[in-house]
């Protein structure tokens, strides 16, 4: 076990290293300089190099690599180029906006999907699965942008029953900052609701195909009570591993959705970072990011092997 | 801290109340004292010393934070923190007087001594001001008395008092400077409350102000960027108003609205199709004239600005003194714009038009591209976003074309400076423009800004297109926000709601 684990630490850190070299990379070649953006059209040459030298941009690219590096190891993410302030600080007050919303919208992908999905199990070619199948697959082709302009028309322009867009921020109360999240919560969690559904569908169809589902009916339980007692709980197995696989799409999506709502989460902030060239923000975030996901994925595997002997020795 | 919650608190509920009484139609008893503007973009920081984006000095600009002079709504210099100045016979000594009485928001007192500070920080060698040239004429800056400041020029220059007017020369203490980014120590009427990054920035009145009390006990800018979200946030009443409104295509429906007030303003923003004069085929005059005439001006603001915006035919926004109307100096024909390419050997044209991401830019760059093919010329359109733009285009020069709106008043400079982006390089013109900067006399100054105009008309340096509109939309019942923008700036010292 250890020289299991040994070796999976082993390839954690190679791929937190190889990433951080490409994402730094990315950025020294991506066009556009922070200082030009900053300062406009009519800067001197001499205020851009003053500008350049304060950001630190003046030294070559292998110290600037190693100082956000070892910056990043000990948890200081480098200083905003735009907004001067530490960019911790700044993913900090983001994540206030990022992780509601993406809670909100797994909770309610999961309100969506697991009954209608049960549904459409239990009533297997008959209309309401039908329905439900149709239903979804448009769920799945629209895109959650164009989803989100709907949204707006309908509840924010035409019924006034939601802000457009926006965020007053926590301070202003728990209502008036929740409730503008609702419009964007509900336009992320459609698409992902409809391929969940989907996947709990058939995932309860199979569980109710297996032998275990026939012997508790002979003994016997109702059709519903199958359902519910036996057959769901295995069916959710796979639905757990798909709904994992789609936070992080949920990350992805936040980008995109954030910025039709103007909420300052940290997808917003990612993509302004681009445009000004706040690289030292964008390196920072996506390296976070990249972390995060690194570091689950190593856990879920240490946690594979400790239950599962088979995958040690294979390692 | 706990102190400061509860004001903040006490004023919200305040405020709320205020606008429920409207909202429910009971008359309220006294105006409001509290307005709510959108703004497109929201400002990197605070500071106006070191940042060009406009959405600093869209918010700071006379509200926070003060200069020697000021420019106002209708362009013209005015004294600020100078109460008057004078300038020596030879045009090169200033002498500024100093108004008495002035503190800053911390309650250090304003004097001479910050002004030195504030115009040597801009002109230092480490300095980040986005302006620097600004100051580039200036020797020294002494203090004679806490009250008075004497600046000697290198050269005479009449345009010194409208350049200190300008967001980046508002003058600061050395006890705040370092902090103004994120925390803007200013001299003016109104101070910084909270910024909620990402949606809002708020300023509350400053009690210990200098000048005339302002109306407004508190100002929030809302960051709305999107066009369609800044319609909806008018008609909602989530905002006041919209100095700067973004989708001129709504504004018929406001315009319809007996609760708005439409004002369709004034920028500085000269939009111009520029042309790359330092390579083919743009560095003959014959091809350029081609081009002006190949342009329709009339056609590109209906199609691109729906209708908003005045033509414009040389770099000077008509409502500036000393303007010449030159518009007709190349006159919408295909025909001619043809013969000339012929005469200059230059049909079968293919030409990259590089659109930065402003509205103005995408759209008219679309109407222009098929006026341009319309005579032969076949283009291509090069989308960029800004980082881009400014390296590949403003920096590289390399570019073809290009739609960009100037938004600096009176810049006629950037054309007689060394290594600019669209690689004009003519002595004459620079000549005429050194007799304009070291002229003191105000009807010289005139004359030689007619003849820098008709200059570049002549030499079709590029196309000039229109004037970016400022279409404010607010509350009827709100007064005295500025219609037009000669600078950048939301200043409100003179707005209040009607009773």
């Amino acid at each position: 076990m250890l020289v299991y684990l040994a070796k999976r630490l082993a390839s954690l850190a190679a791929t937190l290293v190889i990433a951080s070299v490409v994402i730094f990379a990315v950025m020294e070649v991506l066009p556009g300089d922070p200082a030009e953006i900053m300062l406009g059209t009519n800067a001197r040459p001499d205020t851009l190099a003053a500008l350049r030298a304060d950001f630190g941009l003046d030294r070559p690219a292998p110290e600037r690599y190693a100082a956000w590096v070892a910056g990043f190891v000990q948890g200081d993410l480098g200083r905003s180029y735009t907004y001067s302030v530490p960019v911790g600080e700044l993913v900090a007050q983001r994540l206030w906006v990022s992780l509601p919303l993406a809670a909100i919208s797994l909770l309610l992908t999961v309100l969506i999907a697991v009954p209608v999905g049960a549904l459409a199990a239990a009533r297997r070619n008959g209309p309401a699965d039908v329905g439900i199948m149709a239903a979804t697959q448009v769920g799945i082709a629209v895109p959650n942008f164009w989803f989100a302009m709907l949204l707006v028309f309908v509840f924010a322009v035409s019924l006034r029953l939601l802000p457009a867009g926006g965020f007053p921020g926590w301070g202003a109360g728990l209502w008036p900052a929740g409730r503008s999240l609702i419009l964007p919560a509900v336009a992320l969690a459609l698409p992902q609701a409809s391929i969940l559904a989907r996947v709990m569908r058939s995932s309860l169809i199979d569980a109710l195909g297996e032998d275990y589902v026939r012997t508790a009916r002979a003994k016997g339980l109702s059709r519903s009570e199958v359902v519910r007692r036996h057959a769901l709980r295995n069916a959710l197995i796979p639905v757990l591993t798909i709904m994992g696989l789609q936070f992080s799409f949920l990350l992805a999506g936040t980008i995109i959705i954030e910025n039709v709502f103007f909420l300052p989460g940290l997808g917003r902030l990612v993509f302004q970072a681009i445009t000004q060239r706040d690289l030292i923000v964008v390196k920072s975030i996506v390296m976070l990011l990249v972390a995060s996901v690194v570091i689950v994925n190593f856990l879920v595997e240490v946690a594979y092997a400790a239950v599962d002997p088979r995958l040690r020795r294979r390692a | 801290m706990y102190r400061r919650l509860m004001q903040h608190l006490v004023r919200g509920t305040a405020a709320a109340a205020v606008s429920a009484g409207i909202l429910l139609g009971t008359p309220a008893l006294a105006a409001r004292t509290d307005v709510i503007l959108g703004i497109r973009l929201e400002p990197p920081h605070l500071d106006p010393t070191a940042g060009a984006a406009a959405a600093i000095a869209e918010i700071v600009y006379n509200n926070v934070f003060q200069g020697l002079t000021r420019i106002d709504r209708d362009g013209t210099v005015k004294p600020s923190l100078a109460e008057r100045w004078e300038v020596s016979e030879d045009g090169k000594v200033y002498t500024f007087h100093l108004r008495q009485g002035v503190k800053f928001h911390d309650g250090t007192t304003f004097d001479a001594e910050d002004v030195k500070f504030s115009l040597d920080r801009a002109r230092a060698a480490d300095s980040v001001n986005p302006q620097k040239g600004l100051f580039e004429p200036i020797d020294t800056v002494e203090v004679v008395d806490p009250q008075t400041v004497r600046i000697t020029l290198k050269r005479p220059s009449g345009s010194l008092p409208f350049s200190l007017g300008w967001a980046a020369a508002v003058i600061v203490a050395p006890e705040s400077a370092a902090d103004n980014k994120t925390t803007p120590v200013g001299t003016g009427p109104f101070k910084l409350a909270e910024w909620v990054k990402g949606d809002h920035v708020t300023l509350t009145r400053s009690d210990g102000y200098w000048g005339e009390p302002v109306a407004l006990e508190k100002a929030t800018f809302k960051i709305i960027g999107d066009p369609t979200a800044s319609f909806a946030a008018l008609m909602a009443g989530d905002v006041d108003a919209f100095p700067i409104f973004p989708a001129p295509e709504n504004v018929p429906q406001f315009e319809a609205d007996p609760r708005f007030t439409v004002v369709v303003g004034d920028t500085e923003g000269k939009t111009v199709l520029a042309m790359n004069n330092g390579k083919k085929p743009f560095d003959d005059i014959r091809v350029r004239r081609a081009v002006s005439h190949a342009v329709d001006r009339k056609a590109l603001v209906e199609g691109a600005m729906y209708g908003y915006g005045k033509p414009i035919g040389s770099h000077f926004a008509p409502q500036d003194k000393g303007y010449v109307d030159l518009t007709g100096k190349y006159p919408f024909d295909p025909e001619k714009a043809k013969a000339l390419l012929k005469e200059a050997g230059a049909e079968n044209l293919s030409v990259r038009l590089v659109l930065p991401p402003p509205d103005y830019a995408r759209r008219g760059g679309e109407v222009l591209a098929a006026q341009l093919r319309n005579v032969g010329i076949s283009v291509e359109i090069v989308p960029m976003e800004w980082a881009q733009w400014l390296s590949e285009v403003f920096r590289n020069k390399n570019f073809d074309m290009t739609v960009v709106s100037h938004v600096e008043p009176l810049d006629l400079d950037i054309y007689a400076r060394d290594d600019y982006y669209f690689g004009y390089k003519d002595p004459e013109y620079r000549a005429l423009y050194e007799r304009f900067v070291a002229s003191t006399d105000e009807s010289e100054r005139l004359a030689l800004l007619g003849q820098l105009q008709e200059k570049l008309a002549d030499d079709a340096v590029n196309a000039w297109l229109f004037l970016l509109p400022k279409i404010g939309i607010w509350d009827a019942r709100l007064e005295g926000l500025w219609e037009n923008t000669p600078v950048p700036a939301n200043d409100l010292t003179e707005a209040k709601w009607r009773e």
